[in-house]
């Protein structure tokens, strides 16, 4: 199959030398490839270069080393045959407020040189796929956050593209919006449309990705399916939630005897989980012997092992937590 | 599409867009309207009571075309802020991920200002004729002398690009626009007769194009200059100075805004 997104070596500084104000590199060597046909996801804590990679690939950025390729066509050396083939929606919604929805729809297949009519044909298509053909002829100051949001991933669909680009798409979304959204996504794919989407949500990525890159501070750190990088972090997971928080450190050494990886503590919620072989075994004798110690439990169980746990054990950061605060990799030594 | 034509087909659709704007927030359009009507106002009945004017003439006939002049290039500056409004709230990005032409936007922008701009000129003529002002030449003189003051204010309009562009905020935009617009209009003929202006102000407000342009839609609306008028080459072949002016401004600034709008865009 062949790759509809190609990338090397993607590097990218803001800020000048010598300018004050610090140099930040954005993106650090980053290499993709996402064959027809398929999602690849782009997950990443805060300022990890999500947005800065699909700027690139856009051709919104000119990046300062690197090379990449979009649907056949060289993104540097001819961006404008690139924007003919893709589709952009962008982190935050750049819709025209004065515009209605409609009015919106219709000037962007204008703008891909579709003919009136057919720009107002699309544009109530759209409007109808992404349920907004009630507010369709109001102007979008009166949308809600979530209405601006479909409209602008609507804008992305207008020239039917063989390739979209989507910043957290779902970001702002209510959960039913979000689940058509998905739907919506994997019905495009099944047609043979690729995908490259970032998300804040590891459940977003599990479901559509069938690759997925974790980006952190512009370096990729790992990738895989979901289910590659779940294994790559170890089996199942023991976790304990036990009724007094005096009993914590005790609770933490008992697992860390039998962990294969760290141990995470969540004081306020009393929660211990660690990477186990061996699930349910290991989990009744650490019921045995914490019986036989008198520390109580309010929760008991063994899980496999979620994108938040890949997440955590591979950045040492919650997907909340930006990029540049915490120390790298402190969760992953226990 | 060879890259021309659809640098005008795309402007025309973005023009088009920007106009539904004026039409919908009719605001923009009162606040540009608000100022050189008080102006027009004040001017008349305060300040022209002190300035002296031949017998047949009034002092109104004078002052309407500077206000003209002062008013379509406060009505160029729409340009520049509305690039700015684009730029920050991220239109230009959807703009830039479309196949159309790198200047598309700016040709969308400036055309959908100069069109304003007539609207905004109608306007004036009226308030100028309800307080006396008259054009005493022939109707083609006339529409030549409202020629030469839009196609001034559409060179200007490729000014504020660069400016908007640059600076990518609308509220700087308005307060720089402001400081700097203010004084270029009035050391100028636009509001009093140059002669009495010290030597030095005197020379630039003569060989300042909103002279030339004031200077020469008096001419083609057959206004009186008053003070004898002045002998400086500019206001002597003012229409075509205005002229020079007006294909330099273009030449120079719209490739300038338009390698901006490529760059500022791609920060
Ligand atoms: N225009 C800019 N000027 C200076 N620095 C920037 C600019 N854009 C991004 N950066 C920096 O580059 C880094 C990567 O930013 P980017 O927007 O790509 O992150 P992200 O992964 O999309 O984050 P988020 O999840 O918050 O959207 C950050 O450190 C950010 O501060
Ligand atoms: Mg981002």
């Amino acid at each position: 199959m062949a790759d509809a997104v190609r990338a090397r070596g993607l590097v990218k500084t803001y800020g000048r030398a010598g300018r004050g104000g610090g140099v930040t590199t954005a993106l650090d060597g980053v290499d993709l490839d996402v064959p027809e046909g398929t999602v690849l996801g782009l997950l990443g804590p805060n300022g990890a270069g999500k947005t800065t990679t699909v700027r690139i690939l856009t051709t919104l950025l000119v990046p300062d080393a690197g090379e990449a390729e979009v649907a056949g066509v060289d993104v540097l050396r001819d961006p404008q045959e690139v924007r003919r083939r893709i589709g952009v929606s962008g982190q935050y919604a750049a819709v025209d407020e004065y515009l209605t929805g409609f009015e919106n729809l219709r000037m962007v297949g204008k703008l891909y040189h579709q003919g009136s009519r057919r720009a107002s044909e699309r544009a109530r298509e759209l409007l109808e796929l992404f349920s907004l053909s009630d507010a369709a002829d109001r102007p979008v100051k009166g949308y809600s956050g979530g209405m601006r949001r479909r409209l602008d991933l609507a804008g992305a669909l207008v020239n039917d593209p063989p390739v979209l680009f989507l910043d957290e798409p779902t970001t702002g979304l209510d959960p039913r919006s979000r689940a058509d959204m998905w739907e919506l996504l994997q019905g495009m794919v099944r047609g043979g449309t690729t995908v490259v989407l970032t998300t804040q949500y590891l459940e977003e990525a599990d479901l559509l990705a069938d690759d997925i890159i974790v980006i952190d501070h512009g370096r990729a750190i790992a990738r895989g399916t979901s289910d590659q990088l779940k294994a790559q972090v170890g089996g199942e997971r023991v976790e304990l939630v036990v009724d007094d928080a005096t009993h914590l450190d005790e609770v933490r050494s008992l697992l860390a005897g039998v962990a294969v990886g760290a141990v995470e503590v969540e004081p306020h919620t009393r929660r211990l989980t660690a990477p186990v072989e061996g699930g349910a075994a290991v989990l009744v004798r650490l019921l045995a012997q914490l019986e036989e110690r008198g520390v109580h439990l309010s929760d008991a169980g063994t899980r496999r092992p979620t994108m938040d746990d890949v997440f955590l054990t591979l950045t040492g950061k919650r997907t909340d937590e930006p990029s540049g605060t915490s120390d790298q990799k402190s969760g992953v030594t226990a | 599409m060879s890259a021309w034509r659809s640098a005008l087909g795309d402007g025309a659709t973005i023009a088009q867009r920007n106009l539904i704007k004026v039409r919908r927030v009719p605001d923009l359009l009162v606040g540009t309207l608000i100022s050189p009507i008080m102006f027009i106002l004040l001017f008349v009945y305060v300040f022209g009571s002190a300035i002296p004017v031949p017998a047949g003439t009034s002092y109104a006939e004078f002052l309407v075309p500077g206000i003209f002049a002062q008013t379509v290039i406060f009505g160029a500056t729409v340009t520049g802020s509305g690039l700015a409004d684009d730029m920050q709230k991220g239109i230009i990005d959807r703009f830039r991920s479309l196949p159309i032409a790198p200047s598309a936007v700016l040709v969308g922008r400036t055309t959908s200002d100069v069109l304003t701009n007539v609207l905004v000129v109608l306007i004036m003529v009226v308030t100028g004729l309800v307080v006396g002002w008259r054009i005493t030449t022939s109707p083609l003189e006339a529409l030549a002398g409202f020629a030469l003051l839009l196609l001034f204010a559409y060179a200007c309009s490729w000014v504020m690009a660069l400016v908007g562009l640059l600076v990518r905020s609308p509220e700087v935009f308005n307060n720089v626009s402001f400081i700097v617009i203010f004084p270029i209009t009035f050391i100028a003929n636009t509001f009093v007769p140059t002669q009495g202006f010290p030597t030095v102000l005197r020379v630039i407000a003569d060989w300042n194009p909103v002279s030339a342009v004031t200077q020469a839609s008096r001419d083609l609306f057959g206004n009186p200059s008053l003070a004898g008028g002045s002998d400086a080459w500019p206001l002597q072949h003012a229409a075509l100075y205005t002229l020079i002016w007006s294909v330099v401004l273009v030449a120079v600034f719209l490739p300038l805004a338009t390698r901006q709008f490529k760059r500022s865009a791609a920060r």
